[in-house]
Formats: structure tokens, C-alpha cells, sequence
């Protein structure tokens, strides 16, 4: 047995919630400046919205709650559900699309239920798909990446969020929906027809996922989560994409690199499976889940309508979470797997 | 059978029992067809005549029929009524008669009815009975009208489209557009919203009964003017 061979005092810094919160926040960065470099300051304003918003938000309900409002504002878990669906969200959101899925996300997904710790599904992803259901329009407009159109400057990137009627933006059509309504091509056909496809996965998606990913490794080298549940997810996503992919037409779906640069595959791997309220606990139970995150996303993606699979697959996992951890249950020490004592 | 007087069945039947947020009753069509308040307003009318109907029929019968068929012999009625109401609203409110679809028919199976007629009709002579199926059915249908109203308002930004279909053409002009250049908000009007807003209407009235008993509490509670503390433990009643 590995026992730690040194003397007392055995002192460590436990991470708090906030510290987690706050590290998550930092490895959003190269993802962010990523989205900023392709697709303009659409998404820091949405951010800067959001997180005005949700600290309203989260203050209204702790208020509501009669709860302290230092305490629980100063573990910037709103600023976290904040940050990642405003990341998720398109670029150039008019505020009060931003307003009403952080309002959701915060007030329904996770006060309703009794707030940090209790949700039993992801806040930004539950605000996420609350918009996407609702407003399907706004939700399914991403502007195009920077080297195909004219990406805004900051001036008309307020002008777009907060005076939503003046702004008129080029949106282009994500890699993702290109691949899935395209199938009667080669593969080599429609990436010469069509050059939002970028090198691999999109012109600024694989360099956008490339960055998540970095952030995601921070994080993982931090210990902020283990490998199980991410690596799961891009391991399954990968299988799937990889037996139906036939190597040429384009309605096979895609190469596993294809679904592991575009969309928000590596965003979902490692700030949203990652969460540790509503994933499954035990080890076997995260590889279980983040799988089966990974098959569903390959699933909806390919035979589903909606832009990206993340979400929705996510809030299923996050359902069948307590199932999973149930008979996944690791065996305590001394105690036969039915129960009884050894 | 004992005496009922009729503000208790008032009470009960508008707040403190009511079928749709404390019974849960009949909750397929107040979470389906809730989307707007002429919706809801059309079958609230339908439920209310229905459970009226019934659970005058039932009391009139209630000596006649015995235990063993009284449940069959119920849902009879029931069928019966709902055909009625089904067959005036197809003649005069066709319509709204399409809308609701299949909910009209399915009032027969509505929980809040048989529970009625079984829970009180066929106890309790023809006046009770009557009155009973009337507040009842108005306390269903207020929450009906109350969820629709949400419903409508948050879903497209207006209040009291298309009335016509219910009160004739002179109602068409009803129509409050509260919101200009309103982005609709579909979660309120899809089968989601519907179970979220129940949820809050729940909520906030259990929030009002909260506020009420302690309210009662406090009042209870406070000590005689002048008098003088004694040790004792516990409360004295």
C-alpha cells in the first residue's frame, strides 16, 4: 500500500470552493482569447454581461433565501456558470437573451433546488438549452470567424448586445451544420467548396478547442478534477465518430478529429463534465458517464437539429448521475460487495 | 351525514383544498392546454358544467345505487355529461371545440370529477353537492386561467388573443399586446413551461400559508398585557 513515508505535521492546502471556482475562471482564458482572436469582442461582452447579471441574480436569491450574501457571493460559482454559458453562447447576443438564460440558469437551475451543491443539473448548461429551446433563432447565429467576414470592433460589439435592432452581422453557418446538411459529397469536395471547414474542423473552431483543451490540461495538472470523466467523453466520442466515419462521403459524419476540434467538444470535456455537483462521484462511475456524454454528443450531433450536442447530452448525463454512482459504489474496505462484514 | 355549511366548502374548494395546486388533480389538462387563457378559460367552463352536472346527479342517486356498482354507475354519468358539454361546445364554440381536442373528451377520466362524486356527491344531499361541484370546479378553473395567463404573457408577449372563439366576434379585438416587438418566449408555451410555472403557482401559495400561520402563531402568542412571568415549562394553553 502507498502510504505517504513522511513525518507529521502532514499540512496541505485543501482546495476550497472558490480557489476551484477561481481556477476554473483563470483556465477559461486561452479559450476566450481564442473565440475573441476568430470571432470578435462578441463573446468578452457577453461575459461582462453575464457576470453582471448573475452576481444579480445570485444576490436576489440569496436575499430571497435569507442567506448570507458575503459568503456565498464570495465563492464566484455564479461567476463560473456566468462565464461558461456566455462562452457557450453566440457571439453579439442582444443583453436580453444573456439576461434571461443567466436569470434560468441561476434563479431555476440552481436556487430552485437549493443552490451550490444541491443542482442536479449543470446551471449554464440547463440556461443554455432553456434558450435554445426557446429562441431558436438568436441561439443558432454565429457570426463568422475572422478571415471569412468582417468581424466587428468593440464599438459595434456593444452596439450589438445592447442595442440589438441597429446591428446588422454577417452569420455563417458552424462547421458542424455544414457536415450535417451536406450528404451527398466527398469529403475533399466539400472542404474545397466550403472554407469555413478550416485545416481539420473549422477555420477558428480547432484553434478555439485547442485552447480549451490547454485550459483543461491547467487544470488537470491543478488537480482541480481527475482525468476519468474528460477522457472518457473524447475517448467514446472519438470510437463512435471513428466506426461510422467511412473515410470519404460526408454522410458518414465526420472524422474523430473532425467532432474533436469543432463545436464545443473540448469546452464540454473539461468545464462541463468536469463539474463536480452534478457528475457522477466514484471513478468507475465518471468513466461510465463521460462515455456515455460522448456517445450521446456524437449521436445528437450527427442525427440530431440543434447546432451542438454538449448541452443536451450533458443534462441526460447529469440525470442518470445518481443511477450511475448507485451501482457504481466502490466496496469499503472490509465489507463484501453485497454489503455484509468480510 | 353531517352538516356542511358553505363557506367551508368555499374555502376548501377556491384555496385550502383546491384540486389543481393542493390535490393535484386532473393535472393532464391544466399542464396541456394551458397556453393561453381562452384555452384554459374554455376548459375550465367545460370541467366546471361537467363537475356540476355530475355531482348533481350523483346525489340524487346516491341512495339507489349500491356500493358494489357505484363506480361504474358514476362514470356513466360522467361520459354522459362530458358528451353534452362536448356536443354544445361542438355546436356553439366549434373552434375552440377543435383546439382542445382530445382534453374534452378526456374530462371523463379527469380525477378531480370521480373524486368528487365519490369523495362528496354521494354523501351529501342536492344543495352540497351542486355547490360543491361549482366551487370546485371554479377553484380548477382560476388556476387554469391564472397558469394560462402566465403562460400567454411571457410566451408571446400578449394577453386574451383570439376570445373571439369563446365570447363571439365582438371579443376579437380583445387582444392586450402588452410587449411591442416581443421575442417569444417559447419554453412558457411548450409543455415545459407549464410544469415549471404550476410549480411556482405552488410554491407561492404554500409561501401565502406559511406567511398566514405565522401570522396565526404570533397572534396566539402574545403574552397578556400585564401579566406577570410564573416558571413554568412549555406553553400554557
Amino acid at each position: 500500500m502507498g502510504l505517504l513515508r513522511i513525518t507529521s505535521p502532514h499540512a496541505h492546502g485543501p482546495l476550497s470552493t472558490s480557489r476551484v471556482m477561481q481556477y476554473v475562471l483563470l483556465a477559461t482564458v486561452p479559450g476566450v482569447i481564442a473565440l475573441t482572436h476568430f470571432f470578435g469582442f462578441g463573446t468578452l461582452i457577453n461575459i461582462a454581461w453575464a457576470c453582471v447579471v448573475a452576481l444579480g441574480c445570485e444576490s436576489l436569491a440569496l436575499v430571497l433565501r435569507r442567506r448570507p450574501l458575503g459568503f456565498y457571493l464570495k465563492d464566484c460559482s455564479a461567476l463560473v456558470t456566468a462565464t461558461l454559458l456566455a462562452i457557450a453562447m453566440p457571439p453579439y447576443s442582444p443583453w436580453w437573451l444573456i439576461a434571461v438564460g443567466i436569470a434560468c440558469a441561476i434563479l431555476l437551475a440552481k436556487h430552485l433546488y437549493g443552490g451550490l451543491g444541491y443542482n442536479p443539473f449543470n446551471p449554464a448548461m440547463a440556461g443554455y438549452v432553456i434558450l435554445l429551446i426557446s429562441f431558436p433563432v438568436q441561439m443558432t447565429s454565429w457570426s463568422g470567424p475572422r478571415g471569412l467576414s468582417e468581424v466587428p470592433g468593440l464599438l459595434e460589439a456593444l452596439q450589438a448586445c445592447f442595442h440589438p435592432g441597429a446591428f446588422d452581422g454577417v452569420t455563417m453557418a458552424t462547421p458542424l451544420d455544414i457536415m450535417r446538411q451536406n450528404d451527398s459529397l466527398l469529403m475533399e469536395d466539400l472542404w474545397a467548396r466550403t472554407p469555413q471547414l478550416g485545416r481539420w474542423a473549422g477555420l477558428g473552431w480547432e484553434w478555439v478547442n485547442l485552447a480549451f483543451l490547454a485550459g483543461g490540461a491547467w487544470l488537470l495538472y491543478q488537480r482541480v478534477f481527475t482525468w476519468h470523466a474528460p477522457l472518457a467523453m473524447l475517448a467514446s466520442l472519438s470510437l463512435m465518430a471513428a466506426l461510422f466515419y467511412d473515410g470519404g462521403s460526408s454522410a458518414s459524419g465526420g472524422s474523430p478529429l473532425f467532432h474533436l476540434l469543432s463545436g464545443a467538444t473540448m469546452f464540454g470535456a473539461f468545464f462541463i463534465v468536469t463539474d463536480p455537483v452534478t457528475s457522477a462521484v466514484s471513478v468507475r462511475g465518471r468513466l461510465i458517464y463521460g462515455a456515455m456524454i460522448g456517445a450521446l454528443v456524437y449521436t445528437i450531433r450527427v442525427r440530431g437539429n440543434y447546432p451542438d450536442a454538449v448541452a443536451f447530452a450533458v443534462l441526460i448525463m447529469n440525470l442518470a448521475a445518481p443511477l450511475i454512482d448507485n451501482y457504481t459504489q466502490p466496496r469499503t474496505y472490509g465489507h463484501h460487495r453485497s454489503g455484509g462484514e468480510q | 351525514m353531517s352538516e356542511v355549511s358553505y363557506k367551508e366548502l368555499s374555502v376548501n374548494g377556491l384555496w385550502k383544498n383546491n384540486p389543481a395546486i393542493v390535490q393535484l388533480l386532473g393535472l393532464c389538462p391544466l399542464l396541456a392546454v394551458t397556453g393561453s387563457v381562452v384555452n384554459a378559460m374554455g376548459l375550465a367552463a367545460a370541467t366546471t358544467l361537467v363537475l356540476i352536472c355530475s355531482n348533481t346527479a350523483v346525489s340524487l342517486i346516491r341512495n339507489i345505487v349500491s356500493d358494489a356498482v357505484r363506480l361504474p354507475a358514476f362514470v356513466m354519468i360522467i361520459a354522459s355529461a362530458v358528451t353534452c358539454i362536448e356536443l354544445l361546445m361542438q355546436a356553439y364554440a366549434y373552434e375552440l371545440y377543435q383546439i382542445l381536442g382530445i382534453f374534452l373528451p378526456l374530462i371523463t377520466t379527469n380525477c378531480v370529477i370521480l373524486g368528487r362524486a365519490d369523495g362528496f356527491a354521494s354523501r351529501h344531499s342536492l344543495a352540497p353537492a351542486c355547490y360543491d361541484g361549482f366551487i370546485m370546479g371554479l377553484g380548477f378553473g382560476l388556476v387554469l386561467v391564472l397558469l394560462g395567463a402566465i403562460r400567454e404573457l411571457l410566451g408571446t408577449g400578449a394577453l386574451f388573443a383570439n376570445m373571439d372563439l369563446l365570447f363571439g366576434p365582438n371579443a376579437a379585438n380583445w387582444k392586450l399586446v402588452l410587449v411591442d416587438d416581443y421575442q417569444n418566449f417559447l419554453l412558457a408555451i411548450l409543455p415545459p413551461g407549464a410544469f415549471i410555472f404550476t410549480g411556482l403557482i405552488i410554491a407561492l401559495k404554500n409561501i401565502i400559508d406559511t406567511q398566514i400561520k405565522q401570522r396565526q402563531d404570533a397572534r396566539k402568542d402574545r403574552p397578556v398585557r400585564g401579566a406577570k412571568r410564573v416558571r413554568v415549562t412549555g406553553n400554557i394553553s
